[in-house]
């Protein structure tokens, strides 16, 4: 599975009863909302350390979003705004984004079971402490009715890829809104998705339980998984697609520059080689993680927040070429 | 304009993305949207929201409550339909009938199933498809009987929320 599963992530919206929505909600209000969560979560046995929005640099900003701890709506304001992550970044709860709580469970591979019942336990705890908006009908009350009931958005990170040169990972897309889901890349120079990185989610919150979304995502999931499989046996033997594979590894061993959009191509290549055991280099785990370090903003905070573009390049080159000796 | 992905064709798609951490716009054409697979892409129905709401006010009538603007919060139901964002808790009530068309058209249902805060032991509301059959046929009744009775304010009532129910 871990073939074409990256990472599995649970999100789960709530908002306090007796606080407007953030669209609705005055900025002293909101501070308490921070601090109100803060007290919350002290019992839930797990360490948090509080970020404010307001207190620390857009790159910084930026690279969490490039980690996935928070979302690019986070830092469009960041007035009020705050999160609260585990120590290992495992678990992140935004404060004040599109809702009081956004509570996310992100885990490597395909564990959607065990990051719904770890996002299922700190939910239980924080409603001990905190009084949600809740109706009997509609479920959990969100800012946005797309959240409404479940408020829990399960997703998976898929790395597809054969379906994506053969053009077949669109088809498949565009049929997936009938079964409830949706999926979109993740990241991406220009329009095109870059490197094969899909998420695909549920869509549907009110009238599926969790459990039911979790496993329609969980049956679609496996299925997408060996439709690409059943792809890379009919590609993986051509000479052609074995010379590109080799070829992304030679590149990524001696470049000099690396641009964001090329770095993605080439360790899609090279995941592609590692996963089906045409490459012997870094395991899929190690360019999973490199991956989400050579993100533009993820070198900046790491190493100066005034490189420029080329300088970033020369960076990531240099972090690559290092990585693979 | 002219689609940003193969300059040829009339881009009809405003596509909003966060790409390599810095924001961007794109307009593109059907095609190329449909290829880009952005057509597919509602992470949130945020950008639709709007429209989606708009199109279900031309036979809608005023609130239930008689209300203009939600108490709690301030905000009116143009506020909401404007910007796709509910104000607070009370607006779900103050507005229930207004917007139940637009969360059915979303979700496909308006019947929450799953997770209910507070208790640890909580109650799963799995399949309970009857109840709401009950409930329209119940409905339906009273609504004839309201006409008849030429109640008409309880007989709008009773259509809006007929209609959540059915969709």
């Amino acid at each position: 599975m871990s073939e074409a599963v990256v990472s599995t992530r649970i999100r789960l919206a709530r908002n306090l009863k007796e606080y407007p929505f953030p669209v609705r909600l005055p900025a002293d209000k909101a501070q308490e909302v921070v601090d109100k969560v803060g007290e919350a979560l002290k019992d839930c046995g797990i360490k948090f350390h509080r970020i404010d929005a307001d207190n620390v640099t857009d790159t910084i900003l930026v690279s969490m979003i490039e980690r996935h701890l928070v979302s690019p709506d986070f830092i469009s304001n960041e007035k009020g705004r705050a999160v609260y992550l585990s120590d290992d970044n495992t678990v992140s709860i935004m404060v004040n984004e599109e809702d009081h709580i956004r509570l996310q469970v992100i885990k490597d591979g395909f564990e959607l079971d065990e990051a719904f019942e770890l996002a299922d336990k700190i939910d239980n705890i924080l409603s001990k402490k905190l009084n949600f908006a809740f109706n009997d009908r509609l479920g959990y009350l969100t800012q946005c009715p797309t959240n409404l009931g479940t408020g829990m958005r399960a997703s998976v990170m898929l790395h597809l890829p054969a379906l994506d040169m053969s053009g077949t990972v669109y088809r498949i897309g565009a049929n997936l809104s009938k079964l409830g889901l949706t999926m979109r890349g993740l990241y991406g120079e220009s329009t095109k998705p870059a490197g094969a990185f899909f998420q695909l989610s549920n869509q549907v919150t009110l009238g599926i339980s969790e459990k039911a979304a979790i496993e329609n995502l969980k049956n679609i999931t496996t299925q997408l998984i060996s439709q690409e499989m059943r792809a890379r046996d009919g590609i993986l033997n051509r000479i052609e697609v074995e010379d590109k594979i080799s070829r992304a590894l030679g590149v990524l061993k001696t470049a000099k520059l690396m641009d964001h959009n090329e770095a993605m191509q080439l360790l899609s290549l090279v995941r592609l080689g590692v996963t089906s055991k045409k490459l012997e280099t870094l395991s899929a785990e190690s360019i999973d993680k490199l991956i989400v370090e050579i993100q533009p903003a993820s070198i900046m905070s790491r190493y100066s927040e005034t490189m420029s573009a080329q300088e970033r390049d020369i960076k990531r080159a240099q972090i690559i070429r290092k990585r693979f000796e | 304009m002219l689609c940003q992905h193969c300059n040829k064709n009339e881009a009809t798609t405003h596509v909003k993305t966060m790409i390599n951490g810095e924001y961007a716009e794109y307009m593109l054409c059907p095609e190329c949207a449909h290829e880009l697979g952005y057509d597919t892409m509602f992470p949130d129905f945020n950008a639709d929201f709007g429209g989606l709401l708009s199109s279900f006010f031309s036979n809608a009538l005023p609130a239930r409550s008689g209300a203009t603007r939600c108490k709690t919060c301030g905000s009116s139901l143009n506020d909401i339909k404007r910007s796709g964002k509910v104000g607070c808790a009370d607006c779900y009530d103050i507005f229930f009938s207004e917007l139940m068309p637009t969360i059915r058209n979303i979700h496909g249902n308006t019947e929450h199933k799953g997770k209910r805060p507070g208790a640890i032991e909580y109650t799963v509301n799995e399949e309970k498809t009857d109840d709401s059959a009950d409930k329209l046929t119940s409905l339906k009744a009273e609504l004839k009987k309201a006409i008849e009775d030429e109640n008409f304010e309880r007989a709008a009532q009773l259509r809006d929320e007929i209609k959540g129910l059915e969709g």
